[in-house]
């Protein structure tokens, strides 16, 4: 049999970007571990942070802890979404299955897209099941359903924009061993930040990294659309000032920069 | 080589291709007559898997031109893709997932359809007799096997061209011959195999022209037994009586005409010589040795090994695995 005539570009792009999808997806299926690993994250930090740390730490204006720990937590397990992309992009490039993706006539941009659509939809399904175990630790969204979904809504597309992020370090990277030593670099990223604590009691630098983190800009986003405590006070640094703008900014820098860079990497990786 | 020019499927020309410090190709000609397997031959480093990137589109060359199935790699790369396929030296399959799974997926993106690739991945894995392990996850499989998948994963469209990198190393004998008979199986059905080895028993064995890379270019081709005719072989006499040794020297130094003098194991009567390109015929030999008045008792002509071959054209040994070595 031969290869069927190509149809339009585009909508081979598309079922070639759904066919690396539904690969990534169908990958979940035999990893009854990983969704334990999903379920695993919120439950353990919601009794780590919420009750541990949570005891000892006061909430500026006061409040419960563990609604003011809930919107950090889900933007930490957001930013950790960029393993996903990197880990499997890397290993494809150490396996050689990059070479046989880019000897095959399909299209090269379908591997980024479908990379990044099956990220997402796999970030929908762990914000729902973090959001399930946070109402059963007392966290609640108060401002509504229209806020409360653009918390959700904001959440995913700053998923969509790390997730191209994991997917340009990934094609760097020769293989799964050089992909697993970033993994480390995103703890800092997630810490020095407002996730655990308030940022006022930091040392003058610190203070000024972690308020221009685009971590803190999501998180006190999350907090202010799902109104819950923490909300800053007084002169703060412009991103905490105005979180939704500043974390939408940031989304848009990381999706101009990487999509373009992604996609040119994927055309000539190798030539 | 090139007794079919007109049906090569995969030409080269002058091929160039630094990478850095390193110069993988240096001037690489290649003519690949459709219908058979072409052997690349060469040690490591010496630009088999280079020239076979830059034909499957994945590598660009930075001199020269190189066309398969009559296309040019670089400007018509995209039809290139649609006439070959592709196994390297790793399995390049997504072990998080079955062997059925893999090929619908590859299906998908030679676009097949969804339907249609699902077939095609159940007549595959039929055909090639991995039905039994068609739903286990790809990471629980031999290497055997999972070489075995590669392989049909790039017969999924069947290609007009197959490249096979080094599609054996490392593999145990029996699944190295699973995969020499799917090979003998496709060429039968008029696909086109260029394989890289380093295994000289591989390109014996299997393919019907062979290249012999060294530096990034061919130094040397043709047919296996052409490669050892141009170095020619050894004549081994065995005497029964010691005392006909020297006679025997005699008769096979003016046999060889090469002016060498035989090796001589006086102790067992054993006496062998070079001989030059053109191969004598062994009732030749015995007559030659009747007339200088030698009983031998046995009398043989040995052609070089493709490692001797390969030792006198390239002045190094390749890499062998020991049961090659034994042979």
């Amino acid at each position: 049999m031969t290869a069927p005539a190509t149809a339009s570009p585009l909508r081979t792009g598309l079922s070639d970007g759904l066919a690396v999808m539904s690969r990534n997806l169908l990958k979940l299926k035999h990893q009854p571990g990983q969704i334990a690993a999903t379920f695993a994250f919120p439950l353990v930090s919601v009794v780590l942070f919420g009750y541990v740390f949570g005891s000892a730490i006061p909430i500026p204006g006061g409040g419960n802890y563990r609604e003011y720990l809930m919107p950090g937590l889900f933007v930490m397990s957001t930013v950790f979404g960029v393993m996903g992309a990197l880990t499997v992009i890397a290993k494809d490039n150490g396996l050689g299955v990059m070479d046989r993706y880019r000897s095959m006539p399909m299209a090269r941009s379908a591997v980024p897209f479908g990379q990044t659509a099956a990220d997402l939809v796999i970030a929908a399904g762990s914000l729902v099941i973090m959001a399930a175990c946070g109402l059963l630790f007392g966290w609640r969204a108060h401002n509504g359903i229209g806020a409360t979904l653009a918390g959700f809504g904001l959440l995913l597309l700053l998923q969509y924009a790390v997730s191209w992020l994991g997917v340009f370090l990934g094609s760097l990277a020769k293989n799964e061993e050089t992909a697993a030593r970033i993994g480390p670099l995103i703890m800092p990223v997630t810490m020095i930040s407002n996730i655990f604590v308030p940022t006022d009691g930091m040392p003058a630098i610190l203070q000024a990294i972690a308020d221009w983190n685009p971590v803190s800009a999501a998180t006190a986003a999350c907090r202010q659309l799902f109104g819950n405590p923490g909300l800053p006070v007084g002169d703060v640094a412009w991103p905490i000032a105005n979180p939704v703008l500043a974390t939408v900014g940031w989304c848009v820098l990381l999706l101009a920069v990487f999509v373009p860079l992604s996609i040119r990497r994927f055309r000539t990786a190798g030539l | 080589m090139g007794k079919h020019t007109g049906d090569a499927v995969v030409v080269a020309e002058g091929l160039r291709k630094r990478f850095g410090q390193t110069q993988a190709l240096d001037g690489l000609d290649l003519t690949v007559p459709a219908g058979q397997v072409y052997g690349l031959l060469g040690p490591n480093g010496a630009g088999k898997s280079t020239s076979v990137r830059v034909f499957a589109t994945l590598t660009r060359p930075d001199e020269g031109r190189a066309t398969v199935a009559g296309h040019d790699v670089v400007r018509e790369a995209g039809a290139v893709r649609r006439e070959i396929g592709l196994a390297g030296q790793h399995a390049a399959l997504d072990e998080q997932l079955t062997g059925r799974e893999n090929l619908r997926i590859f299906g998908r993106l030679f676009h097949l359809g969804t339907k249609r690739a699902r077939e095609r991945a159940d007549e595959l894995l039929e055909r090639f007799d991995l039905a039994h392990a068609a739903d286990r996850l790809v990471k629980t499989y031999s290497g055997g096997m999972r070489r075995r998948l590669d392989l049909i994963s790039s017969l999924i469209v069947s290609p007009t061209v197959l490249f096979l990198d080094e599609p054996t190393t490392g593999l145990d004998p029996r699944s190295r011959n699973e995969i020499w008979d799917t090979v003998r199986d496709l060429v039968g059905q008029g696909t086109t195999v260029l394989l890289t080895t380093q295994y000289l028993d591989e390109a014996d064995q299997l393919a019907h022209n062979i290249a012999v890379i060294d530096t990034g270019k061919v130094i040397a081709s043709g047919t296996p037994d052409e490669l050892k005719a141009r170095i020619g072989g050894r004549i081994d006499v065995t005497v029964g009586d010691a005392a006909e040794i020297a006679e025997a020297a005699r008769a096979l130094a003016v046999l060889a005409g090469t002016g060498a003098e035989p090796d001589i194991d006086a102790d067992r009567g054993l006496l062998s010589v070079p001989v030059g390109a053109d191969s004598l015929a062994l009732p030749d030999i015995v007559r030659q040795l009747d007339q200088a008045g030698v009983k031998a008792v046995d009398v043989g002509i040995r052609k070089p090994t493709l490692d001797e071959v390969f030792l006198t054209l390239t002045g190094k040994p390749t890499t062998t695995t020991p049961e090659e070595t034994a042979r």
